[in-house]
C-alpha cells in the first residue's frame, strides 16, 4: 500500500508544512523569548496578514504588492499592538498575559468577520507559480513548491537580522539577560517595540504568502496557532534555530502520519511534544537554565 | 456571546497546558409545574403561559461550518418573522395561522455552537431552562443534531433539526422528540449514484474524503453500499478530522490511488478547502470531482471549481420555475438578505414553518399532542412540493434535486452555479424507517 513515490511526496509535503510553521513560530518565539510574552493573538496575526494582502490583492492585482502590504500592516499592527497594550503587561503575571493576548486574538478574528463575513476569500498564486510542476518522481503544485523557497528566504533574512545586525545582537542578549542589556543604557523597550513587530511580521508574511494554499477564512489562525506552540516547545522557547528544526519536525510528523492513518496525525504531533517534554524539558535547542 | 468566549478561552487554554480537551458543563433544568387542561411536560405549559413563546436556535457561527450556520439562520428569521406577521406564504404551508403560532408571538434566542455538540448542548440547556423555550433548533453539524436529539428526549421537549445529513439521526439515534426536514446521507446515495453510473460507467474505482463524525461515515457508507451494485470500488478513503487546516496530506494519497472518481463528502468549509487543494495537486486532472451532498455557498467560494460537478441537494433556487412557493420563498429572502437562498435557509424555513403548522393542527404546545400531530403523517406543502413525515421515524419525506454545476459561460446572473438535472422523488428514495434501528422513545 506505501509506495516509495507517496512516501517521497509526503517528506515533501511535510517539508512544506515545516517550512511554514518554522516561519510563524520564529516570530512568535522571538517575542517570548525577547518580552517574555507568549501571544495567543501570533495565530491571528497570520490570518490577518492574509487578509490584508487579500485587500491589497484587489486593488492591485499584484501578488508581490499584496505580500509586502499583507506584511507591512501585521508589523504596524504589531507594534502598535505593543505600545498600546502589551508594554503594560511586562511586569504582569503571565496568566495576565496570555488572557490579554488571546482576547486581542478573539478581537481580530471578530473585526474581520465582521468585515469579511465568514465566507472564504481567494488569493490566486502569481502567475509564474501557477500550475503543476513534474518532479519526476512525483507531481506538485508549483506554487507550494515556491512556498518552501519563499519562505527559506525570509528565515534568512530573519537570521540575518538576528545574527548580523546590532539590533539582532541586543534581541538575542536580551533573550539571556534584558536586565543586563539595559543597565548598559540600551532602550530594551524600544528593542522590545521592534521585537514585537518583526515577530509580527513573521506571522503576517506567512499569512499571505500561505494565502493561495488556502482559503482564507477568519479562523484560519486558530489550528496555526496550536501547531505553532507545538513547534516552538519541541524547538525550545526563545530559540530561532529550535523553531526551524521544530517546524521540520511537526511538518514531517503530520504529513508522514497522514500517509498511514490521516487521524492520528495530531496525536503523533502532541506525542512528539511529550517525549520532547520528558527527554529534554526545554526543547531540542532550548537553553536551559533561561527565565 | 460572552459566555461562549469565555468558554472557548478555557478550551483553548485547557489544550494549551494539558494537550488535550474540552470542559464540559451541566445546568439543572428548571421543571416548573403549572395547572392546565393538559399535564405539564418539559417546558409546556410554562413557556406558553404568556403571550409568547421561546424557540432556542444554536448554529455555528464561527469554525468550518460558520457560513452555511449564517445562512440556516437567516431562514429561522424570517421564518419568525413570516410566522409572527402571518405572512402569505406561511399561510400557504401552514393555513391556520394568523399571527404567531397559536395566536402567542414567537421569540428567540441564538447561540454559538461552532458546530460542537457540547457547545450546542449547553446553550439549548440554559434556553429551555432560563427561557422556558417550547421548541429547540440547530444542526448543520450531525454530531450535534444527535447530541440535541438526546437533550430533546431527556427534557420532553420538542427538536426541529436543522441540516443534519447523517443516517443516525433520524435513524439509530432517533427519538420521538425529534424532527427533521432535509434527507438523510441513505437518500442522497440512492438519488445521485444512478446518476453516477450513468455518467461513469460501472465498474469504476472511486476515492473518498470523509470528515471524521457521524455524517461523512454514514454518507461514505452510503455511497459505497449503493456503488457497490454496479461494481465500483473504493480505492481509498481518506477521513481527516472537522475542520482539518490542508487536505494536502489526504489528497497525495488520492492522487496516488488510481481512482476515477472523486467523491468529497466534506462538508462546509472543509469541502471548499479539499476541493480547491485537489484542484492544485491536479487531482481534478486526473479523475472527475462528485459531492454526493452537496454545500452551501460551494459554487461561489471555490470560484467555478464546481463546473460539472454533480450533486444531490434539498434546494436550489432555479426550481422557483416549477414550485411556486419557492418563488415566493426566493424573492422574500433575496428582499431581506439580497441574495439567493441557498438550501440551509430553505430548510430552516420550512421546518419552522412545519412545526407552526403542527401546533396550529393539535390546537396546542403540548409536546405529546404535537408530536402525534406529525405522526399522523399528513401530506403538507413545502417549498419542494407536498412531503410528510414518517411517523416511524420522524424523518420527512421529500424529494432530492440532482445539480450538475455550470459552465461559466452557460451562467445567465452571479447566482447562476448549477443545472437541475433531476427531481428525485423521495418515495423511493428511502429505505424503511426500521433500516437503521430506528427505535423512537416515550412521549413523556
Amino acid at each position: 500500500m506505501i509506495s516509495w513515490p507517496n512516501l517521497v511526496s509526503q517528506l515533501f509535503n511535510g517539508l512544506a508544512l515545516g517550512a511554514l510553521l518554522a516561519l510563524i513560530s520564529s516570530g512568535l518565539t522571538i517575542i517570548y523569548g525577547t518580552l517574555g510574552v507568549l501571544n495567543l493573538a501570533h495565530g491571528a496575526m497570520f490570518m490577518i496578514g492574509g487578509y490584508a494582502g487579500f485587500v491589497a490583492y484587489q486593488y492591485t492585482e499584484s501578488f508581490i504588492l499584496a505580500v509586502i502590504a499583507g506584511s507591512l500592516f501585521v508589523m504596524l499592527l504589531g507594534v502598535l499592538m505593543e505600545r498600546v497594550i502589551i508594554r503594560h503587561f511586562y511586569h504582569r503575571p503571565h496568566e495576565d498575559q496570555l488572557l490579554v493576548t488571546f482576547g486581542l486574538g478573539i478581537c481580530f478574528v471578530e473585526l474581520v468577520r465582521l468585515i469579511f463575513s465568514s465566507q472564504s476569500q481567494l488569493v490566486p498564486p502569481p502567475a509564474l507559480f501557477q500550475g503543476i510542476t513534474n518532479l519526476g518522481f512525483m507531481f506538485y503544485p508549483t506554487y507550494r513548491l515556491a512556498v518552501v523557497g519563499i519562505v527559506a528566504i525570509a528565515l534568512g533574512a530573519l537570521f540575518i537580522v538576528l545574527y548580523r545586525t546590532r539590533l539582532g545582537m541586543i534581541v538575542r542578549a536580551g533573550i539571556e539577560d534584558s536586565v543586563m542589556v539595559d543597565s548598559l543604557g540600551i532602550n530594551v523597550y524600544r528593542v522590545f517595540m521592534a521585537v514585537f513587530g518583526i515577530g509580527a511580521m513573521a506571522a503576517g508574511f506567512a499569512g499571505i504568502v500561505n494565502a493561495p494554499v488556502v482559503s482564507l477564512t477568519p479562523g484560519i489562525g486558530d489550528d496555526i496557532l496550536v501547531q505553532t506552540f507545538v513547534v516552538v516547545v519541541i524547538g525550545g522557547v526563545g530559540s530561532f534555530p529550535g523553531a526551524i528544526l521544530g517546524g521540520l519536525i511537526a511538518g514531517e510528523i503530520i504529513s508522514v502520519t497522514s500517509m498511514f492513518n490521516p487521524g492520528y496525525a495530531y496525536v503523533m504531533l502532541f506525542a512528539a511534544m511529550t517525549l520532547v517534554l520528558v527527554v529534554r524539558p526545554h526543547g531540542l535547542l532550548g537553553v536551559q537554565g533561561r527565565e | 456571546m460572552t459566555d461562549n468566549l469565555i468558554r472557548r478561552g478555557l478550551s483553548r487554554r485547557g489544550l494549551l497546558q494539558t494537550t488535550a480537551g474540552l470542559i464540559g458543563g451541566a445546568v439543572l433544568p428548571g421543571m416548573p409545574a403549572f395547572a392546565e387542561d393538559k399535564p405539564a411536560i418539559g417546558s409546556y405549559p410554562a413557556g406558553v403561559s404568556g403571550s409568547t413563546a421561546f424557540i432556542g436556535i444554536s448554529v455555528p457561527r464561527t469554525g468550518t461550518y460558520a457560513v452555511q450556520g449564517e445562512d440556516e439562520l437567516k431562514g429561522y428569521q424570517l421564518a419568525i418573522e413570516h410566522i409572527n406577521e402571518g405572512h402569505e406564504l406561511i399561510k400557504k404551508i401552514s393555513p391556520k395561522t394568523s399571527k404567531g403560532v397559536l395566536g402567542k408571538e414567537l421569540k428567540f434566542g441564538v447561540a454559538d455552537s461552532a458546530a460542537k455538540p457540547n457547545e450546542a448542548v449547553q446553550a439549548q440547556q440554559r434556553f429551555i431552562s432560563e427561557n422556558k423555550a417550547i421548541m429547540i433548533t440547530g444542526g448543520t453539524s450531525s454530531a450535534v443534531a444527535v447530541a440535541l436529539n438526546k437533550l430533546a428526549q431527556r427534557e420532553h421537549v420538542i427538536f426541529v433539526c436543522g441540516i443534519s445529513g447523517s443516517n443516525d439521526t433520524t435513524g439509530k439515534d432517533c427519538v420521538r422528540y425529534g424532527f427533521r426536514q432535509n434527507f438523510y446521507g441513505q437518500t442522497a446515495a440512492a438519488a445521485i449514484g444512478p446518476v453516477m453510473v450513468r455518467e461513469f460507467g460501472k465498474g469504476k474505482k472511486a476515492a473518498y474524503l470523509t470528515p471524521d463524525y457521524t455524517y461523512g461515515h454514514t454518507v461514505t457508507k452510503s455511497m459505497q453500499d449503493f456503488l457497490a451494485t454496479a461494481g465500483w470500488t473504493t480505492v481509498t478513503n481518506q477521513v481527516a478530522p472537522l475542520g482539518a487546516p490542508d487536505y494536502s496530506s489526504y489528497l497525495l494519497n488520492v492522487a496516488n490511488s488510481g481512482a476515477d472518481v472523486l467523491i468529497n463528502v466534506n462538508w462546509g468549509h472543509d469541502a471548499v478547502l479539499s476541493t480547491q487543494q485537489a484542484k492544485q495537486f491536479g487531482v481534478l486532472d486526473k479523475m472527475k470531482l462528485v459531492v454526493p451532498y452537496q454545500v452551501p455557498f460551494i459554487a461561489r467560494e471555490t470560484g467555478g471549481l464546481m463546473q460539472g460537478v454533480y450533486a444531490a441537494t434539498d434546494y436550489w433556487w432555479t426550481i422557483e420555475d416549477k414550485f411556486p412557493l419557492a418563488k415566493m420563498f426566493n424573492e422574500a429572502f433575496e428582499k431581506k438578505y439580497g441574495y439567493k437562498p441557498e438550501w440551509g435557509a430553505e430548510n430552516a424555513y420550512v421546518s419552522f414553518a412545519h412545526w407552526a403548522h403542527m401546533c396550529e393542527q393539535a390546537g396546542s404546545f403540548s409536546p405529546p399532542d404535537v408530536i402525534k400531530t406529525y405522526e399522523k403523517g399528513e401530506t403538507i406543502p413545502s417549498l419542494v412540493g407536498d412531503v410528510h413525515y414518517r411517523p416511524e421515524d420522524h424523518q420527512c419525506v421529500r424529494p432530492v434535486i440532482i445539480v450538475k454545476g455550470k459552465q461559466q459561460k452557460d451562467m445567465k446572473n452571479k447566482e447562476d452555479w448549477y443545472d437541475v438535472v433531476e427531481i428525485v422523488p423521495g418515495e423511493g428514495l428511502m429505505q424503511k424507517p426500521d433500516a437503521f434501528g430506528c427505535h423512537l422513545g416515550d412521549y413523556s
